[in-house]
């Protein structure tokens, strides 16, 4: 499939620190795709060099023309004065190919003469969306389009978003925190951590290749089936694995469970070994007194 | 038809919605010829993704049970009503017929039961072996 999007060794300095480092991800067309991660892990950045806000310090982005991309920033930023009837003539005045009818359709029922500044934050997002889709863009990027809504007004977004998509083939990058949010809509999942792609994958595909692994505490050797451990967690004589797996596992000293999306990606966030609690030192009790 | 998508059932989404279309076809809820909601439709009534939707009539389409026509629709080509179903009315007049006789014969309730039961595992147990 072609590539809407192809970032290949990409990196950004902000200051000092690498917002982005190595950062390599493709977007199939027509694909919508969840791009999560946990805060300042490179997200926005990644948008903003897809728009061309930034520029890459490292490697490459291939990337349509703008005039192409359907862009929500974060907080979707308006023209807070400007009725919704002056934002759409605005957008339609700067936009050479631009789709009224598809414009007002998303819009719903909302009064042209209504000002920007009057509208519900769940309206104020529904107008962004449909002015980044009246373009009729190849690729829609929405910056964490959720985080200012209620749930209600989540799922009344999320439904014009579809509905938009559905209309115009675009693919969709929808960068956001909360994968649960998400989840329902999106083809594939990348995760980003500290500037690069940990994980990325087709959604079905991610879920079908992991297990979470239950057992008796013991030495590890290797377990058919499993390619690769990811995290190894202990507590007393339990030990659970969630490992990648590369065939069926049929180890009946392992029990096996599936493992949903939101504890696969905190998984890969956070992969290191957590403490095991330490049986108290006598000695050092007897020094504290 | 509805679908109603749980995000929680473990389930893909398009192979729930395959079930819900494979079911209401064993139900008899839909018919061929029957359309099924639009790409759209489904999409602005669930808030899923416009790809779940086409993966799954796509699926349908691979069983034979619908045709998808770009911009017509896509229509129920197939049923999944069991064959047994279409028999059940022969079947049942047979099977009156022959309780009628046994009543004449003089069998009771108890007589008739044991006579079907014993029948039916000679049958099914010839099946299995």
């Amino acid at each position: 499939m072609t590539a809407v999007l192809d970032a290949a060794g990409l990196g950004k300095r902000h200051r000092r620190r690498w917002a982005l480092r190595d950062c390599t991800l493709r977007i199939p067309e027509q694909t919508i795709v969840g791009l999560t991660g946990p805060n300042s892990s490179g997200k926005s950045t990644l948008l903003g060099l897809a728009v061309g806000l930034l520029s890459p310090d490292e490697g490459t982005i291939a990337a349509p023309p703008i005039a192409d991309i359907g862009y929500v920033a974060q907080d979707a930023p308006l023209y807070r004065s400007f009725s919704v009837g002056e934002m759409l003539d605005f957008a339609r005045s700067t936009n050479a190919r631009w789709d009224q009818g598809l414009a007002l359709e998303l819009l719903g029922s909302r009064s042209l003469d209504t000002k920007v500044s009057a509208l519900s934050p769940g309206e104020r997002a529904r107008l962004a969306l449909a002015l980044a889709l009246g373009k009729r863009p190849v690729l829609l990027l929405l910056d964490e389009p959720l985080a200012a809504l209620d749930r209600l007004a989540g799922r009344e977004f999320l439904q014009v978003a579809m509905d938009g998509i559905a209309q115009t083939g675009a693919a969709a990058v929808i960068a956001t925190r909360v994968v649960t949010d998400i989840e329902r809509v999106c083809d594939r999942i990348a995760l980003l951590c500290d500037g690069n792609v940990k994980l990325e994958g087709p959604v079905e595909e991610l879920l079908a290749h992991h297990r979470l692994l239950t057992g008796a505490r013991r030495p590890l050797g290797r377990i058919r089936g499993v390619e690769e451990i990811i995290r190894e967690r202990h507590s007393g004589r339990m030990l659970t694995l969630l490992v990648r797996t590369n065939g069926p596992i049929v180890d009946p000293t392992w029990s096996v469970d599936e493992i949903g999306l939101e504890d696969l990606l905190l998984a890969y966030m956070a992969p290191e070994e957590l403490p095991t609690p330490q049986p108290p030192d006598p000695w050092r009790l007897r020094w504290h007194g | 038809m509805q679908f109603h998508l749980d995000q929680r059932s473990g389930l893909p989404m398009y192979l729930q919605i395959v079930q819900q279309v494979k079911e209401a076809l064993r139900l008899g809820l839909l018919d061929v010829g029957d359309q099924l909601p639009t790409v759209r439709e489904v999409v602005a009534s669930t808030a899923i993704n416009p790809n779940t939707v086409a993966k799954a009539y796509r699926e349908l389409e691979r069983d034979g049970l619908v045709s998808g026509t770009p911009g017509r629709g896509t229509f129920i080509t197939d049923t999944l009503v069991a064959d047994s179903l279409q028999h059940h009315d022969t079947l049942r007049r047979d099977l009156l017929a022959w309780l009628e006789q046994a009543q004449r014969a003089g069998m009771d309730e108890e007589d008739i039961l044991a006579v079907v039961s014993r029948t039916l595992q000679d049958v099914l147990g010839r099946r299995v072996a």
